[in-house]
C-alpha cells in the first residue's frame, strides 16, 4: 500500500503545542511513528491524547511546533487539507457512519468523489474492503441495520477504500460491549498483520501490549513515558505505574 | 328567506375555473422550485464564517418574514415598473413568491443544517471531501429529510397565499373567480367553487410531496424509521 520507500516516519510531532483558551491540553509532545509501526497513546481523560491524534489530521490546529505527517507539513496554515486527508484514514469512537446511505454507498463515496474512481470500479473495491473486516452481506444495509460493532467494522471499511498511508483511531471500541469490541480489534489486529501504520488512542491496556510496537503514555499533555510495549509490565515513572495498576491492565 | 344557490349558472364557466386552478398550480410550482433553491442558499449563506454574506441573508430572511405578503407583491410589482422594467402580472408574481416562500425555507433549512451531528461532517472532512461535497452528499438531504413536513406544509401555504396575487391582477384561481362572479353576480357560488378547487389543488400538492419524499428518501422508504 506504500509506495515511500524512504526511511523519513510517516508521522512525526515535534514540540507540539495546543491550549484551549486558558486550559494547555498539549505541552511540548514529541513522538514518531515509522512506515508499519502500531502506536497506542495512553493515559488518562484529559490527558490530550485525542487531542493529540486530531492535531495529526488537522481536525486541531496546533499553536506551536511541527507535524510532519506523509510529507505535509501539518503545522502551517497553507497545508493542502484535502491532499493530507487523502493519505491519512481516521476512525471515530462514534463510527460516524453516514445514515442516510448504504454501506456501499458509504463506502464508495469518497472514492468516487474525491479520487473519481468510476462507480463499478468503487463498487469492487466497497467489496473487497468490506471482506478485509468481515460484513460482504451488509453491503446494501443502512448503518442503522447494523450492530456497533458492526457499524465501526463498516467505518474502518470506509476508511480502507481511500488507501491511506496511515490509519487513526481515536478510542474506537470505547462505545461497545466487550463482545462487540472483540471483533472490532481482531480487524484491526489483522490490519497490523498487514503492515498498516497506525495510530490508536485506546483505553483497551491488553490490546495495546498484545498489537502495539510501540506506546506513549500520556499525562497533563506531555509524553510521560514512551517506549515498547513492556513498558506496561515494568514503567519507571510512578504515574504509568498507578495507570496501569488501577485494574486497566487486563488480558 | 334561505338561502338561494344556483350553481348551473356559474358551472357552465368550469374550463375558466379550471384554466384558473392550473394557473395556480404553475404559479406555486414555479414559486416553489425557484424559493427552496433560493431559501436553500440563504441558509447556507447564514451558515458560512463570511460576517457579509451572513449578515446580508439575515437582513433577507428577516424583512421578509416581517412584512405581509401583499406590501411585497406591490413592492416588486411597483417597484420593477418605476425602474422601467416590463414583466407581465403572473412573472411578477412569481418573483414575489419565490422571494416570500424562499425567506421562510432559509429558516427551515437552517434547522435541518444544525440538526446533521457534527461528527457526519468530521467524517467527511477525514474522507477529503471538499465543503461542497459535503453539502451536497452529507448535509443536503438528510437535513431535508428532517424538515420535510414543515418544508411541504410552507410550500403548500404558498400556493394558498398565491390568491392575494389576484391584487395585481395576475391571472390565476382567485382572479379568475373575480371576474366570473363580477360576471355572473353569483358571488357565493363562484367562492364556494374556489374554496372546494382549492381544497384538491392542496390534496395535489401534498400527494405530490409524498411521492417525491419517496424518492428523495430511499431509506425512510425502506426501513419506515426516522433519520
Amino acid at each position: 500500500m506504500q509506495q515511500n520507500t524512504s526511511s523519513e516516519p510517516i508521522v512525526s510531532l515535534r514540540d507540539v503545542q495546543k491550549s484551549f483558551g486558558p486550559l494547555k491540553v498539549l505541552d511540548g509532545v514529541s513522538f514518531a511513528v515509522d512506515r508499519g509501526e502500531v502506536l497506542a497513546i495512553i493515559g488518562r481523560s484529559g490527558s490530550g491524547k485525542s487531542t493529540a491524534l486530531r492535531c495529526i489530521d488537522r481536525f486541531e490546529k496546533v499553536d506551536g511546533g511541527e507535524i510532519m505527517v506523509c510529507g505535509h507539513r501539518v503545522d502551517r496554515p497553507d497545508v493542502d487539507l484535502r491532499a493530507l486527508r487523502q493519505d491519512v484514514g481516521i476512525v471515530f469512537q462514534s463510527y460516524n457512519l453516514f445514515p442516510h446511505l448504504t454501506i456501499e454507498q458509504n463506502i464508495t463515496l469518497a472514492p468516487c468523489a474525491v479520487k473519481k474512481m468510476a462507480t463499478g470500479q468503487a463498487k469492487e473495491l466497497a467489496r473487497k474492503v468490506l471482506a478485509q473486516v468481515g460484513l460482504e452481506e451488509k453491503l446494501h444495509a443502512y448503518p442503522e441495520q447494523l450492530s456497533g460493532g458492526q457499524q465501526q467494522r463498516a467505518a474502518i471499511a470506509r476508511s480502507l477504500a481511500m488507501q491511506p498511508k496511515v490509519m487513526l483511531f481515536d478510542e474506537v471500541t470505547s462505545a461497545l460491549d466487550p463482545e462487540l469490541t472483540g471483533e472490532v480489534l481482531k480487524v484491526i489486529e489483522q490490519l497490523a498483520a498487514d503492515g498498516m501504520t497506525m495510530v490508536m488512542v485506546t483505553h483497551e491496556m491488553g490490546f495495546a501490549k498484545s498489537i502495539a510496537d510501540r506506546i506513549v503514555f500520556m499525562h497533563r499533555g506531555k509524553v510521560h513515558e514512551s517506549g515498547p510495549a513492556s513498558i506496561l509490565t515494568s514503567p519507571t515513572t510512578p504515574e504509568l505505574r498507578q495507570f496501569v495498576g488501577t485494574g486497566n491492565l487486563k488480558s | 328567506m334561505g338561502i338561494q344557490l344556483d350553481f348551473p349558472a356559474v358551472l357552465e364557466r368550469w374550463p375558466s375555473f379550471l384554466g384558473g386552478a392550473a394557473l395556480t398550480l404553475e404559479l406555486a410550482a414555479l414559486a416553489t422550485m425557484f424559493g427552496a433553491l433560493l431559501g436553500t442558499l440563504a441558509a447556507v449563506g447564514r451558515g458560512t464564517h463570511n460576517a457579509l454574506i451572513a449578515g446580508a441573508c439575515k437582513v433577507y430572511v428577516e424583512t421578509i418574514r416581517n412584512t405581509p405578503l401583499l406590501v411585497q407583491i406591490f413592492l416588486v410589482y411597483f417597484g420593477l415598473a418605476s425602474l422601467g422594467l416590463k414583466f407581465s402580472a403572473f412573472t411578477v408574481a412569481v418573483a414575489a413568491l419565490t422571494i416570500n416562500v424562499g425567506a421562510y425555507t432559509a429558516e427551515i433549512m437552517r434547522a435541518g443544517f444544525e440538526a446533521i451531528p457534527r461528527g457526519q461532517i468530521e467524517a467527511a472532512e477525514g474522507l477529503a471531501l471538499s465543503r461542497v461535497q459535503i453539502y451536497w452528499h452529507i448535509i443536503l438531504l438528510p437535513a431535508v429529510e428532517r424538515v420535510y413536513p414543515a418544508l411541504t406544509s410552507q410550500f403548500v401555504l404558498l400556493m394558498l397565499a398565491s390568491s392575494v396575487c389576484s391584487q395585481i391582477s395576475a391571472e390565476e384561481l382567485t382572479a379568475i373567480a373575480n371576474y366570473i362572479q363580477s360576471d355572473t353576480y353569483r358571488a357565493f357560488e363562484t367562492y364556494i367553487i374556489v374554496a372546494v378547487l382549492y381544497v384538491i389543488l392542496s390534496l395535489v400538492m401534498r400527494a405530490g410531496f409524498w411521492g417525491l419524499g419517496l424518492v428523495l428518501f430511499p431509506r425512510r422508504r425502506r426501513l419506515g424509521t426516522p433519520l
